[in-house]
């Protein structure tokens, strides 16, 4: 299978993500494949691919979830902002502070809308009453969710909605102010206008942080995404700006794969 | 990446797919209906034949009709699939395609009216070689470029590309001599203008035609080549294959 390289139009100097080489195997399976890429900051990223295309597994691998499965195996290296994330130096707490991640469903704490979103917040501690709430408010005016909860805070996050939810999600890991959002399928399990409602969300995001994001649906890469990465079993087929690849792809099997053909 | 009329027919969607088809068998059939317009204007003229220019002449609303049915199709094809890469090209080309068809159409019944004209007024209208000369190429340009069209091959679409030149060449030298026809002879100021309308009709389907293989290149290549000077265009990049 050839590789070409991906067409980049961005210096090294404006990378969030720094990618060399990155190889991840559950077991004796291979799952991803000498990845060299680069993803560039206070942009949005999208990885697509069919199902199995480690799309997820890269994803995962950027604040180290895999740590906590002992059959991944891994070689080559990603920095973050020119670190090493594997460096014995970085503490994964802080790495993950840093690269925030949504799943997805919804995942909200069993407690109220105020605490989902101090939870973070608290863990750090040293904060006063004050300043966390306006904390709050500021993450779930990002949300684009304060208007919506800002009456009933203290209701249980579960009476939200699902779109609602997922907003009050990305409200708490805004909330530790992280450098990075990674969206894992944000949207896949919500209703068409809580998709838009996400979608317009994530661009508004992108002056401020880093956003890399899984989807299956390739309209929504197309729609939000800067950037977009096509993979194909475990393998980096395509990079380049979202505009050219989802009208004049290099490769036919990238073609082949936006248009659905069959290869 | 190139694509070909081969490839561009395997979608997984067996719906989708007879939708692409479908879409380019119309354009076909409008550029055919087209084609015939133009060669019974022409026709028309050079055997006095004003029930044949008539008929042009009436013609003209199945083109129209044909380009809005085409648009539908595609309006319905954006809206339903949001087609991507070469799909989104296809359909883009298509848009434009049916529109320089449409007014391809148009120039045909303009013939065919100064053809009307010219048979009623009796006269023996000079420039009628020209007419003949120039006709023969531009219907050529039109035929190969719509050939480009349904093979997707960028090397005849810029093969009409540059016979653009060669007919805005001849049909400049066609219009000087009419002048001179007019200065001599007053009294066929009348006929010669019409004649002069009608090799300007012909000029303007030989830029629809250039117009149509352009859309070819977009559709196959991705690239835009509209406003560019056929002289600098790259041809080994826009003929090369894979």
């Amino acid at each position: 299978m050839s590789v070409r390289g991906p067409i980049i139009d961005f210096p090294p100097e404006a990378s969030c993500f720094d990618l060399e080489g990155l190889s991840l195997a559950y077991g004796e399976t291979p799952a991803l494949q000498e990845l060299t890429l680069r993803v560039p900051r206070h942009r949005v990223t999208a990885f697509i691919g069919p199902s199995g295309c480690g799309k997820s597994t890269l994803l995962r691998a950027l604040n180290r979830l895999h740590d906590l499965n002992e059959s991944v195996s891994r070689r080559g290296r990603i920095r973050l902002e020119g670190q090493d994330i594997h460096a014995p130096e970085v503490a994964v707490d802080e790495l993950r502070r840093r690269v925030g991640m949504v799943f997805q469903t919804p995942n909200p704490f069993p407690m109220s809308i105020y605490d989902n979103v101090a939870f973070g917040l608290r863990l750090r501690g040293g904060l006063t009453r004050r300043r966390r709430d306006d904390i709050v408010e500021w993450a779930l005016s990002a949300a684009a969710l304060w208007d919506e909860v800002k009456d009933r805070l203290r209701a249980s996050a579960w009476s939200l909605s699902g779109g609602q939810q997922q907003r009050l999600v990305i409200a708490r890991t805004l909330a530790v102010k992280p450098e990075v959002l990674l969206l894992d399928e944000p949207a896949s399990a919500l209703d068409p206008i809580s998709t838009l409602k996400i979608e317009d969300l994530i661009r508004s995001l992108k002056g401020q942080l880093t956003l890399v994001l899984v989807t299956h649906n390739m309209q929504q890469a197309a729609r939000v995404s800067d950037y977009t990465a096509f993979l194909q079993q475990g393998r980096l087929v395509e990079y380049a700006p979202t505009d050219t690849l989802f009208t004049n792809p290099r490769l036919a099997r990238t073609e082949n794969y936006i248009t659905g053909r069959m290869a | 990446m190139d694509i070909t009329s081969e490839t561009h027919s395997q979608h997984i969607s067996r719906q989708f797919n007879q939708e692409l088809e479908e879409l380019k068998t119309h354009l076909m059939t409008m550029g055919g209906l087209v084609e015939q317009q133009v060669q019974q204007a022409i026709q028309a003229l050079l055997d006095g034949d004003s029930r044949l220019a008539e008929q042009v002449s009436e013609g003209d609303h199945l083109v129209n009709e044909m380009q809005l049915k085409i648009d539908d199709e595609c309006t319905r094809v954006l809206a339903r699939r949001q087609p991507a890469a070469s799909d989104l090209r296809l359909v883009l080309a298509v848009i434009r395609a049916t529109a320089d068809l449409e007014r391809i159409g148009d120039e045909a019944s303009k013939i065919a009216r100064n053809a009307m004209t010219l048979i009623e007024s009796g006269n023996g209208a000079r420039g009628l070689v020209e007419v003949r000369h120039i006709s023969e190429h531009v219907r050529k340009m039109l035929r190969d470029a719509l050939t480009a069209f349904a093979r997707f091959d960028t090397e005849l679409a810029l093969k009409v590309v540059h016979e653009d030149d060669a007919v805005d060449d001849e049909y400049g030298s066609a219009m000087r001599s009419l002048m001179t026809f007019m200065m001599e002879d007053n009294r066929a100021i009348g006929p010669v203008l019409s004649v002069m309308w009608i090799l300007r009709a012909l000029e303007r389907v030989g830029d629809h035609a250039d117009n149509l293989a352009e859309y070819v290149i977009y559709l196959v290549k991705g690239l835009d080549i509209r406003h560019m000077d056929p002289e600098q265009l790259d041809e080994d990049a826009l003929t090369r294959k894979g």
